[in-house]
């Protein structure tokens, strides 16, 4: 068993509420320095096998048509994760 | 029929004693779907049947949409809202005869409202799509809309400009699109229901609804159908007074597709 990582990220001018929540946190436990967090998704898609370049290839293409809206996503990252 | 009923005379629960007398109405069938964690569908029915339509409930896992003339897609958090709202239902198999009906030249009138608007967008039979509101609250209270076009199969029953007041509740509220689709939506007309006063989630262009190019897709996030019997309803109206809980502004959106569609018959 193998696993691809796919990463998907609001795109930068939409509004991350989470982000904003968690920033305004930061400061609260003592840490100051961080001006702004974004939070985005980590999906992890396990294969049987090997990672090939077909499951990469059928991996992006859940990360365009599931993973991701592309009205207010970005797909910033689809790898094999290495164990 | 319940304009007449003074506040005291309410009655706790709907009646439905008194028949349609239209029998041409009630044969227009229009499908409500219900997903896991649909909240919305009963209250979607009920405004089809008190328009004088028949209701029909679809189940998201049917490909059967049962011969009806029109779909509401209802709101609620379908799948919890998981991924992303709609996403999930955007996939279900009743969808896939929604979209295929909605695109062919019958041109089946599809209504989304709320998280049935999201499940639209994610289908792409609209475009754009619905974030957090910006304030990053729920909000739940009763909004002035104006009805931008009347055109499409959803709001021909209303005139062009005219206001109405309908529940708003949700925290995914806030449309988005890119600079073009705004400016074709707006160039077009497409742009069918608008927020009046304080936009309540930082929609762009204080956009509450829009359509599709041919008008017979119509989505939009707040609730005509919690809007349609005098004592359930808001405690205004966007055409004068109303009784207390007397805001019956939403029926028009059932009536409007149930004349057209007995006009065109």
């Amino acid at each position: 068993m193998a696993r691809i990582v796919v990463d998907v990220m609001l795109k930068p001018e939409i509004l991350d509420p989470q982000g904003k929540a968690i920033a305004n946190e930061l400061p609260r436990i003592g840490l100051k320095n961080f001006t702004d967090v974004r939070q985005g998704k980590r999906f992890e898609l396990t294969v049987d096998g090997e990672v090939t370049e077909e499951l990469l290839a059928q991996a992006r293409e859940a990360a365009a048509e599931l993973l991701s809206n592309p009205v207010i996503e970005d797909v910033i990252n689809v790898e094999a994760l290495e164990d | 029929m319940a304009e007449s009923l003074a506040p005291t005379e309410v009655p706790l629960v709907g009646d439905f004693s008194q028949p349609t007398t239209d029998s041409a109405l009630s044969g227009v069938r229009v499908g409500v779907i219900t997903f896991p964690g649909t909240l919305d569908d009963r209250d979607a029915a009920r405004a089809v049947t008190l328009a004088g339509g028949t209701a029909v409930p679809l189940w998201h896992d049917s490909t059967d949409l049962q011969d009806v003339d029109a779909v509401v897609v209802p709101g609620g958090f379908s799948y919890g809202d998981y991924l992303r709202a709609g996403a999930i239902a955007a996939k279900a198999p009743i969808m896939e005869k929604v979209i295929e009906a909605a695109n062919s030249d019958a041109a089946l009138p599809v209504l989304g409202i709320c998280n049935g608007f999201q499940v639209l967008t994610e289908t792409h039979l609209l475009p754009g799509s619905m974030i957090k509101n910006d304030h990053r609250k729920f909000i739940c209270r009763d909004q002035v809309l104006r009805i931008d076009n009347n055109e499409t199969a959803w709001t021909s029953d209303f005139e062009k400009g005219q206001e109405i007041v309908v529940p708003l509740k949700n925290q995914d509220g806030q449309y988005v699109a890119d600079a073009e689709t705004l400016e074709e939506l707006e160039a077009e007309g497409r742009v069918v229901f608008r927020y009046v006063g304080v936009n309540p989630n930082g929609s762009r262009n204080d956009i509450a609804g829009i359509a599709n190019k041919r008008g017979n897709v119509v989505g939009l996030m707040p609730h005509p159908e919690h809007a349609v019997e005098p004592g359930f309803g808001p405690d205004s109206s966007g055409s004068g007074d109303v009784a207390l809980r007397g805001g019956a502004d939403g029926l028009g959106v059932f009536t409007s597709v149930l004349n057209k569609l007995v006009s065109a018959r």
